[in-house]
């Protein structure tokens, strides 16, 4: 029967299953990714964001709780023009961190 | 002049003569390993500029001028561009006239390599001539302005300062060894000469060497040594030529005509790119010249150590230059034998392998067509595209706005709400197939639009747009879109008193060869007035997007450098033709900071 609603799918991410090796790989390359804020800068200022959904302050918080093809989708839709890093208050370079995930994330994850 | 010897052979020449042979060898190896790593049509196009009258004259001329006279370096500084070209010029003529005096006096002689070069030794004047003498004349002349221009040397290695240079590379091993040879080989060339000079005969200097010093020179048991020495001075000079900055020698007669045919980077390591890389001479132009020598820890960041790990296959640190550059393109710009430091970086980068490759299939154009496109085509309407860059700096598209419509021209936004970037970003990035995605993406959109004139504010959106994508309308960056209204009269600006300073924004001046449309915009609007550096020279704003590695907050010395450079004239207003420069000097800059557009539409006549 459709009740034109349903239950959403659990959001709750158990973070002892989650394997954060990849992420620690990219922290050992960019070491300023924890030093982001979730302040949103990077978003409301994303041309990608309009067509893909492209966000950097999700992709790293979906990264840390093992949503990586979440987050990769995300990631393939970066136009890399490089606002996000000149708007960013904490002044993490994130179009390296960007191009960091490319090169760690990716290697089975379909 | 008769020979000296029968044999025409002494064992010093050996030293030489496998020094010799070897480097030949190398270079014919070296010279065929190029060509044949070009791309099959790049190869073509090579072998037919060779036989293009056009382009084998100027390639003649620019080995002329470059290689020997050092046409370049005379213009960046007087002193620094007689000491390369008494070197390369008086070394060439030495070569020349020596082969000259073998097929005059000597013709049988012409075929043994060795012979031009110990001339004096083997073979003996008897009687004076004048074509002899005046022969003479020459080689003592030439060889005295190598020694000036070999004293030179000495002394810029003291003092580059007074050269024109702050700082100069820091030779590797070998390169000494080179340059040690090098120094070597004419004061003992002169010294083997004026042994021989009271049997051979010499001119000036030769002579009056042999008259000066005759309880030396004149004992014959130190001739022989001296003449080994010279030979093993020219020996070790061409055997260790090839590990050395002394290879641009002779990979830079290759690259002019590969660059006179028009062939670009393909390749980051062979073809085009192996010829720039061994064409350098590690002179350290580029280390003055970079932006982000502002900061010591940046000086082995330059094109010369780029060009020197490449040569030496250092992975780490390739990258490492590669990534961190600005690739604001001054280096290419005063480089001397013309390497493209930005496009050599750039083309690292493309080798680069990412496990996620960016996707924009999924890109619906319908809406930004649907925004952008005008309900009846025509050509004399104008597309406008801010590009990402003007979206930090929404001044610039309001002033736009304002010029299109005081103007009366019909004009469209493409990106109002946010458009697709252009791909320069991710061409510089080195991703080329991504970077092609987008073009592709844009060009449907701007073809659907049905507008005549596309116009552009970001000079890094400008740059793209005119190399890479195929659009058959008229593609304008706004300095030369205002330009165009103010010279049809469409616009009229009122002169104001403010004193502005123009700001060449790297991809515009330098990456487009825009330098007066902008310079005549802003005279209509107020006084112009230069920065220190300016054109060609200008300082990179330090705000570039080129640079993959370096964060913005590790940019500030280098902004505030060229914001010193700008106002050292004392301007009222800084005014740039970039989003991209603007914000960044807005960060750090105590003079406002505007674009051309702006400074446009605030001086317009109300009236009009």
């Amino acid at each position: 029967m459709d009740f034109g609603f349903g239950i959403a799918p659990s959001s709750a991410v158990n973070l002892d299953r989650v394997d954060l090796e990849k992420f620690e790989r990219l922290h050992a390359a960019e070491p300023d990714v924890y030093k982001c804020m979730s302040c949103g800068s990077c978003s409301a200022t994303c041309i990608a964001g309009r067509f893909s959904g492209m966000s950097v302050r999700k992709v790293l918080h979906c990264l840390q709780r093992g949503k990586e093809n979440e987050a990769i989708s995300m990631v393939k839709g970066c136009m890399l023009c490089g606002k996000c890093s000149m708007v960013c208050p904490r002044g993490i370079n994130t179009r390296h961190v960007i191009l960091s995930i490319c090169r760690i994330y990716g290697e089975d994850t379909k | 002049m008769r020979e000296r010897f029968l044999t025409g052979y002494n064992n010093f020449v050996l030293p030489f003569l496998i020094g010799m042979v070897f480097i030949l060898a190398w270079c014919a190896i070296g010279l065929i390993k190029i060509i044949l790593q070009l791309p099959k049509e790049d190869r073509r196009r090579f072998f037919i500029s060779l036989i293009n009258p056009r382009t084998a004259w100027k390639n003649i001329k620019d080995i002329f001028c470059k290689c020997l006279l050092h046409v370049d370096i005379w213009k960046r500084n007087k002193l620094l561009g007689y000491m390369h070209s008494s070197i390369a010029f008086g070394w060439f003529m030495l070569i020349l006239i020596g082969h000259i005096e073998v097929f005059l006096y000597v013709p049988h002689r012409a075929k043994l390599l060795y012979f031009p070069i110990f001339f004096r030794y083997f073979v003996a004047e008897t009687d004076s001539t004048l074509g002899g003498n005046f022969l003479f004349f020459l080689m003592d002349f030439f060889l005295l302005v190598i020694l000036s221009g070999i004293f030179l040397a000495i002394i810029k290695r003291l003092r580059s300062r007074f050269f024109g240079m702050r700082r100069t590379t820091n030779l590797s091993l070998l390169d000494y060894i080179g340059l040690y040879s090098l120094w070597c080989i004419f004061p003992l060339r002169l010294l083997a000469e004026g042994f021989t000079a009271d049997i051979s005969g010499g001119s000036f200097l030769t002579k009056s060497l042999n008259h000066v010093f005759t309880a030396f020179l004149g004992n014959h048991t130190n001739m022989l040594p001296t003449w080994w020495a010279y030979s093993i001075a020219l020996g070790i000079f061409f055997v260790v030529l090839p590990f050395t900055r002394y290879m641009h020698i002779p990979t830079e007669i290759l690259l002019i005509p590969l660059r006179n045919a028009g062939i670009r980077i393909t390749n980051a390591r062979k073809g085009l790119a192996k010829a720039q890389v061994y064409s350098c001479p590690s002179c350290g132009l580029c280390i003055d010249a970079c932006p982000m020598g502002v900061m010591k820890t940046h000086i082995k960041d330059t094109t010369v150590y780029l060009n020197r790990q490449i040569r030496r296959n250092n992975e780490r640190r390739i990258e490492e230059i590669s990534d961190k550059c600005l690739l604001c393109g001054k280096c290419s710009a005063i480089c001397p034998v013309g390497v493209e430091g930005d496009k050599l970086r750039i083309a690292q980068r493309s080798i680069r392998k990412y496990n996620i490759s960016h996707d924009y299939s999924s890109v619906n154009t319908d809406a930004l067509i649907a925004e952008s496109s005008f309900s009846s085509p025509s050509g004399s309407k104008v597309l406008y595209f801010a590009g990402c860059m003007t979206a930090l700096t929404p001044k610039i598209r309001k002033s736009m706005e304002e010029i299109f419509s005081c103007a009366g021209v019909e004009y469209e936004l493409m990106d109002k709400d946010g458009g697709i970037c252009c791909g320069r970003p991710m061409m510089m990035a080195g991703r080329v197939r991504e970077a092609e995605e987008m073009i592709a993406k844009n060009t449907e959109i701007i073809k659907a639009s049905g507008a005549g004139t596309l116009v552009l504010s970001c000079p890094i959106c400008y740059k793209i747009f005119k190399e890479k994508y195929s659009l058959d309308m008229e593609v304008l960056h706004h300095t030369e879109y205002i330009c165009r209204l103010l010279d049809e009269k469409r616009l009229k600006v009122e002169h104001s008193t403010a004193r502005y300073v123009y700001h060449d924004p790297c991809e515009l001046g330098r990456g487009c060869g825009i330098y007066d449309e902008p310079r005549s915009v802003i005279s209509s609007a107020g006084e112009l007035v230069e920065a220190e550096k300016h054109h060609r020279e200008s300082i990179c704003c330090g705000g570039s997007i080129g640079s993959l590695t370096l964060g913005f907050d590790k940019r500030e010395a280098m902004v505030r450098n060229a914001i010193a450079n700008l106002t050292a004239c004392s301007p009222d207003v800084i005014v740039t033709a970039c989003p991209l420069c603007k914000s960044t000097f807005d960060r750090y800059s105590d003079k406002p900071v505007e674009d051309i557009a702006e400074i446009i539409a605030n001086n317009l006549e109300t009236t009009y």
